[in-house]
C-alpha cells in the first residue's frame, strides 16, 4: 500500500468515530438483552461495529433488528409467496404495493397491524394504526380513497372486551373521519384466544397516477435530507421493541410506549406531501413509522447504497433536553423524511409553510455508506448502513406441522331437533354473526361521494375518477378476510381459504381480483408449533395466490401475540383488491321479489370447524373445509360473467354459517321473504349450515339462462323463490323482520351492558 | 331554467327502490351560479359539496383559502364539512376567528347567502351568524348513517324545490351534532319559520327514535332571520348522485342554483 493512498484514506474516509458522552453507560450484554437483542445478535453487532457501540448505536441496532422491523423470523418463509403479475408495478419491499389498473391509474395499498399498542391503549393504538398505514400509502404518491380494517377481540364475557371494542372502534373512526377518508369495509371476530392479545389490522387503498409513484431509494451525494411534519417528542420510544415481545400481567405498564395520534396534522402532512409531489422536487420519501427516524434514515440510505449525515440539533423537538438516543427512537406520529433535489429547499419549504408544518433540513446524503449522527458537534453514532440491514438476523426457526384434526364421527347425530330456520334465527344473533352496524356507523363511509357499496357488502366498491379508454367509469373493489378457526385446525387449508374468500368476495360484486396485501398475526415464533402454523399458512396462501393469479404485493407480520404463554388463533388476514371495469355492471347482495335463488358450487355438508358446530353444538372440532382452487377460479370467473352480462340481480358468497345464513343475509338486505323449494324440505343441518368452500348464492329472474350457461361442469342447486315478507320452509314460517331485529340487537345490547355476552 | 315540475321529479325517485339499476342522471343544468367554498386546513368535504353544486348548476365553484381576507364576487359562500383546525377545542370555534370569516360575516350582514354544512354549521353558530350550539351526540359516539329529514320550510333559496313536509334520506356524519338552544330561542326559531329541516322517521313522524343525536326538537337545520343563511348537520351533498343510492339531496342544490344565480 502506498503512502499516498494511506494519507488519502485518512483524509476522506476516516470514520467520525462515535464515542459515549459523559454519563452514558458502557454497553454490556445485559444492556443489549434489555433492548431485546439475543446474545448472538449482540455478538453480531460487535462484529459489525468492530468496537463497543454507544448507547445511541445500541438503540438503533435494537430497533432495526426487532422482529417488527427486521422480519427476522418470517423473511425466509415469506419469500415463498408469489409477488408478480403483469399488472404489478411494485411488490413487497416498499412502503406499500402498487398495481396498474389502466388509464394511467395505479392503486397503492397495504395492511398493517397495531395489535400490541391497541391492547395497551385502545383508542390511541388503533388511531395511530390507521394514521401509519395512511402515511405508507400517501408516501408513495397516492391520495387515500378507502380505509378498511380487520379486528379480533376476546370473548365477549371477558371483562376487558367491551372497553377494547369501544376504544378501538372510536380510535379508528376518530382518525379516519377527521382525515376525511371513507372507511368502507372490515371484519370483526370474537374468540377467547384473543383475550390477552386483540388484533387491530388497518388497511388503506390509495390512487395515484401510474407514472408518478414515489419510492424510498435515496440518491445523489450531497442532496438535502429534510424532516417535515409534527415535532419529535418522547412518545413511542421502544414501540417497535415492545411490539416484538410477548405480553404478561405487567404489560399495561408499557402504556408510555404507545404513540398519540393527531389526525388533523396527518391531514396537513398528506395535503402538503401531495402538493409537493405535484412539483418535480422529490428524489425519495419515506414516512417515519415503527422505529421512527432510525428506520426511515437507514432504509432510505440502504436502498440507495449511500451514507447519511444528520445533525440532530436541527430536528424539530416538542420537548427540551431530548438526547440523540431519544430522538432516534421516538415514534412520534405524522412525520416524514424526504430527500430533495438540490436547490429545491425553498420551493418545498413554501408548501409546508402554507400548511403550517415544520420543515427542517437536518442532513445530507454522503458517499461514506455510513449513518453518522451529530448533536452539539459530537458524533453519537457512526454505523455502516449496509451490514445493519443486509446482515440483520434472519432465522429459519424450527417448525412442526400442525397435526391433522380427526374427522367428525359420521355416525353421530349433528341435528339440532329444531326447524332449520329457527336455528338460523338463533345463530344470526350470535357474536360472530350479529350485525356490525354498531361498529361501522362510527366510521364515515360516505365522505368523498364515491362509495358505491359500503359496509355490509361482500366487498366495498369505490368509484375511480375519470372515464376509461373504453368509455366506462371504473371502480375498485376491496375486502378483508380470514377465518382463524380454520387456520388453527389446518394452517395450509386455512391459509388457502383466507385468500380464496377474498377472491370470492371481490368476484361477488363483479370485480376482477388483482392482488392482495397480507397481515400475518401469529404467536411466539420461537415455539415450533407456532412457527408451524406460520409456515403452513404461508404455503396455503402461496398455493392459492398462484392458482388464482392473485399475487401478494405488500404485507406486514405481527408475531409474539401471546400473553402468559397463551397464543392467539393464527390469523393471516388478507386484504384483497379488484377492479370493476364498469361501475354500472356490479352486483349487491340484495334480491328482488320473484327472484329464484340458486347455489353455485357443490354442497357436501362439511360441518368441521363450522359456526353451527361451535355456536349451536358447542364443539370446536373437525377438519377445516378444504379449498378446491380450480373450482374456486371457475366459479369466480362464472359469477363475474353473469354479473357483466346482467343475468343476476344479487350475488352473495357462502361463508360463515353456510347456505342458511347467506340466504338470510341476502333477504335481510332488502327486507324480502322467501319460500324454499319442495325439494329442500328434507335437507338436514349439514346441508344448510355446512361450510363447504367455493360457493355463491345467485338471485335471478331467469334461472334457466344460468343453467344453460353453466352447462354440465358447474353444480347449481335451486333453493326457492323470493316472495312476501316471511321465510317459509316446510311448516316453519318466520317474519324477515324478526331475523333483522335479532341480527341487529346483539352488539348494541352488549356494548350497552344489557347483555353479558 | 327549470320548472317546479322538473324539480319535483327529483323527489319522486325513491332511492331505496332505485339503487340497483343506475338510471340516467338528469341532464346537466346550466345557470350562472357563482359559488365560493371556504377551505380550512381540516376541511374534508369541500370536494363533495363542489361536485353537488356543479351537478345542480353546471358551474364549478371557486375554492377560497382560510387565510384569504376578501371574498370574490359571488352568489353563495359555502362552509363545508370537516374539522377546520382539528376541532380539538370546541368545534368551529377557532375557525370562527379565522381571517376569512370576517369577510363571510360582512357578506352575510349585507344579505349574502351562506350555507354551512356539518362543521360549517358549527362555524356559523360559533360566529353567531346563527343561534345555538352543537353538543356531543347523546350516544357519545360518532354517528355516520342515513337519516330521514323532513323539510319544514320551503320558502328559502335553499329549499324552494322541495314540497312542504317532504321527507328525504341523506347521511349524517358527526360526533358533535346535537343542536341546542334555550327554549326562548327555539320558540323564536319555530315561530319565525326558521327551522328548515328536522330529523324524523321514514313516514315523517317526529320522535326520539328518528333523532340520531339528541338535537333539541329534532332540529337538523336552521335559517337566519332573512333566510339567506342556512346551517345544517346532515350531508345532502352525499345524496346527489344515483350511485350514492339516491339523489334525495339534489333538490337543495337545484334550489340554490335557481334562486341564487345572479
Amino acid at each position: 500500500m502506498s503512502t499516498t493512498h494511506t494519507i488519502m484514506t485518512e483524509k476522506s474516509d476516516a470514520p467520525a468515530l462515535a464515542t459515549p458522552v459523559a454519563g452514558e453507560p458502557e454497553i454490556t450484554l445485559e444492556m443489549a438483552k434489555e433492548h431485546g437483542l439475543s446474545q448472538m445478535e449482540y455478538t453480531m453487532m460487535l462484529s459489525i461495529m468492530k468496537r463497543p457501540p454507544t448507547l445511541t448505536e445500541l438503540g438503533i441496532f435494537s430497533a432495526m433488528w426487532s422482529e417488527h422491523c427486521s422480519y427476522k423470523s418470517s423473511r425466509a418463509f415469506l419469500a415463498r409467496l408469489p409477488t408478480e403479475a403483469p399488472w404489478v408495478i411494485q411488490g413487497p419491499g416498499e412502503n406499500a404495493g402498487v398495481i396498474d389498473v389502466g388509464d394511467n391509474q395505479a392503486i397503492i395499498f397495504k395492511m398493517e397491524s397495531h395489535n400490541h399498542p391497541s391492547f395497551i391503549e385502545p383508542y390511541q393504538g388503533a388511531a395511530t394504526g390507521v394514521g401509519g398505514i395512511m402515511r405508507d400509502v400517501f408516501t408513495m404518491g397516492a391520495r387515500p380513497i378507502a380505509n378498511l380494517n380487520a379486528l379480533r377481540f376476546g370473548d365477549p364475557s371477558h371483562p376487558k372486551t367491551r372497553h377494547l371494542v369501544s376504544g378501538v372502534v372510536a380510535g379508528i373512526g376518530g382518525y379516519g373521519n377527521c382525515v376525511g377518508i371513507p372507511t368502507v369495509a372490515g371484519e370483526t371476530n370474537f374468540h377467547a384466544a384473543y383475550n390477552g392479545n386483540i388484533l387491530v389490522n388497518a388497511m388503506t387503498v390509495g390512487l395515484a397516477p401510474a407514472d408518478r409513484i414515489f419510492y424510498s431509494k435515496a440518491a445523489g451525494i450531497g442532496n438535502p435530507v429534510v424532516y417535515v411534519g409534527s415535532k419529535t417528542g418522547r412518545d413511542g420510544i421502544h414501540g417497535a421493541t415492545m411490539s416484538s415481545a410477548e405480553f404478561d400481567d405487567e404489560s399495561e405498564a408499557k402504556r408510555p410506549t404507545v404513540q398519540v395520534g393527531d389526525p388533523f396534522t396527518e391531514k396537513l402532512v398528506m395535503e402538503a406531501c401531495l402538493e409537493l409531489m405535484a412539483t418535480d422536487t422529490i428524489i425519495a420519501i419515506q414516512d417515519m413509522g415503527a422505529a421512527g427516524l432510525t428506520s426511515s434514515a437507514v432504509e432510505m440510505s440502504d436502498k440507495g447504497g449511500l451514507g447519511m449525515r444528520m445533525d440532530l440539533d436541527k430536528v424539530p423537538l416538542r420537548e427540551t433536553g431530548m438526547t440523540p438516543y431519544e430522538i432516534m427512537l421516538s415514534e412520534s406520529q405524522e412525520r416524514m423524511l424526504i430527500v430533495l433535489k438540490p436547490g429545491a429547499e425553498e420551493q418545498a419549504k413554501a408548501i409546508f409553510d402554507k400548511w403550517e408544518l415544520d420543515f427542517a433540513v437536518i442532513g445530507e446524503l454522503t458517499d461514506t455508506g455510513r449513518l453518522q449522527l451529530y448533536m452539539h458537534d459530537h458524533c453519537y453514532a457512526d454505523i455502516e448502513v449496509s451490514p445493519l440491514v443486509e446482515s440483520s438476523p434472519k432465522y429459519e426457526r424450527p417448525h412442526v406441522p400442525t397435526p391433522a384434526q380427526a374427522p367428525l364421527d359420521t355416525s353421530a347425530d349433528y341435528s339440532n331437533g329444531k326447524p332449520i330456520f329457527e336455528t338460523a334465527l338463533e345463530m344470526i344473533g350470535k357474536p360472530d354473526l350479529a350485525s356490525r352496524r354498531w361498529i361501522w356507523e362510527q366510521y364515515d363511509s360516505f365522505i368523498g361521494g364515491d362509495t358505491l357499496q359500503g359496509p355490509g357488502s361482500d366487498a366495498a366498491v369505490v368509484r375511480l375518477p375519470g372515464t376509461s379508454a373504453a368509455g366506462t367509469v371504473k371502480g375498485v373493489a376491496v375486502t378483508t378476510d380470514c377465518t382463524p378457526r380454520y387456520v388453527l385446525a389446518d394452517p395450509v387449508e386455512g391459509g388457502k381459504q383466507a385468500v380464496a374468500e377474498a377472491y370470492r368476495n371481490l368476484s361477488a360484486v363483479g370485480a376482477k381480483p388483482l392482488a392482495i396485501t397480507d397481515n400475518m398475526n401469529f404467536g411466539n415464533p420461537e415455539k415450533p408449533e407456532i412457527m408451524g402454523q406460520f409456515v403452513g399458512a404461508v404455503d396455503g396462501m402461496a398455493e392459492a395466490c398462484k392458482r388464482l393469479e392473485f399475487p401478494v404485493v405488500s404485507g406486514n407480520v405481527s408475531l409474539y401475540n401471546e400473553t402468559n404463554g397463551q397464543a392467539i388463533l393464527p390469523t393471516p388476514a388478507i386484504g384483497g383488491v379488484g377492479l370493476v371495469d364498469d361501475i354500472t355492471k356490479t352486483a349487491t347482495i340484495s334480491a328482488e321479489d320473484g327472484d329464484t335463488i340458486l347455489v353455485l358450487g357443490q354442497t357436501h355438508g362439511h360441518l368441521g370447524q363450522s359456526l353451527y358446530l361451535r355456536d349451536i353444538k358447542g364443539q370446536e372440532t373437525g377438519p377445516a373445509p378444504s379449498v378446491d382452487l380450480d373450482a374456486e377460479r371457475h366459479h369466480g370467473e362464472f359469477v363475474r360473467r353473469l354479473i357483466a352480462e346482467g343475468h343476476v340481480n344479487g350475488v352473495h358468497d357462502v361463508s360463515d354459517g353456510g347456505i342458511a345464513l347467506a340466504l338470510v343475509d341476502m333477504l335481510m338486505a332488502n327486507d324480502k321473504g322467501f319460500t324454499t323449494d319442495q325439494a329442500m324440505a328434507d335437507e338436514a343441518e349439514a346441508f344448510w349450515f355446512g361450510e363447504d368452500q367455493g360457493r355463491y348464492l345467485l338471485a335471478t329472474k331467469d334461472p334457466e339462462a344460468i343453467r344453460k350457461l353453466a352447462g354440465d361442469s358447474l353444480v347449481l342447486t335451486t333453493l326457492g323463490v323470493v316472495e312476501g315478507d316471511h321465510i317459509h320452509h316446510g311448516e316453519h314460517r318466520t317474519a324477515i323482520s324478526a331475523y333483522r331485529d335479532h341480527h341487529e340487537a346483539w352488539l348494541p345490547n352488549y356494548m350497552a351492558g344489557s347483555t353479558a355476552q | 331554467m327549470f320548472s317546479a315540475q322538473y324539480s319535483r321529479s327529483f323527489a319522486a325517485i325513491n332511492p331505496r327502490q332505485s339503487d340497483r339499476v343506475p338510471v340516467a342522471m338528469p341532464a346537466a343544468l346550466t345557470t350562472a351560479l357563482k359559488a365560493a367554498i371556504v377551505v380550512f386546513p381540516g376541511s374534508n368535504r369541500e370536494r363533495d359539496v363542489a361536485n353537488a353544486l356543479e351537478r345542480a348548476s353546471g358551474q364549478k365553484p371557486t375554492l377560497l383559502w382560510h387565510r384569504d381576507t376578501n371574498l370574490p364576487a359571488c352568489d353563495l359562500v359555502v362552509l363545508p364539512g370537516g374539522f377546520s383546525y382539528g376541532d380539538y377545542l370546541r368545534c368551529g370555534s377557532m375557525a370562527s376567528q379565522s381571517p376569512i370569516m370576517q369577510a363571510v360575516k360582512a357578506f352575510a350582514d349585507k344579505g349574502g347567502a351562506v350555507l354551512g354544512i356539518c362543521n360549517g354549521f358549527q362555524i356559523l353558530t360559533e360566529s353567531q351568524l346563527l343561534p345555538g350550539v352543537m353538543l356531543q351526540n347523546t350516544s357519545l359516539r360518532f354517528i355516520a348513517r342515513k337519516v330521514h329529514l323532513r323539510v319544514d320550510q320551503t320558502d328559502s333559496p335553499f329549499t324552494k324545490h322541495f314540497e312542504p313536509g317532504h321527507v328525504m334520506h341523506v347521511p349524517v356524519a358527526h360526533n358533535e351534532g346535537a343542536y341546542f338552544a334555550d327554549d326562548a330561542t327555539l320558540d323564536t326559531l319555530e315561530g319565525d319559520g326558521r327551522v328548515a329541516f328536522r330529523y324524523v322517521e321514514a313516514d315523517g313522524t317526529m320522535s326520539d327514535r328518528g333523532n340520531p343525536n339528541g338535537a333539541k326538537r329534532n332540529i337538523a337545520g336552521i335559517l337566519s332571520p332573512n333566510r339567506r343563511v342556512l346551517g345544517m348537520m346532515p350531508h345532502p351533498e352525499n345524496a346527489t348522485d344515483i350511485l350514492h343510492g339516491g339523489i334525495d339531496g339534489l333538490p337543495m342544490f337545484t334550489s340554490i342554483a335557481e334562486a341564487l344565480a345572479a
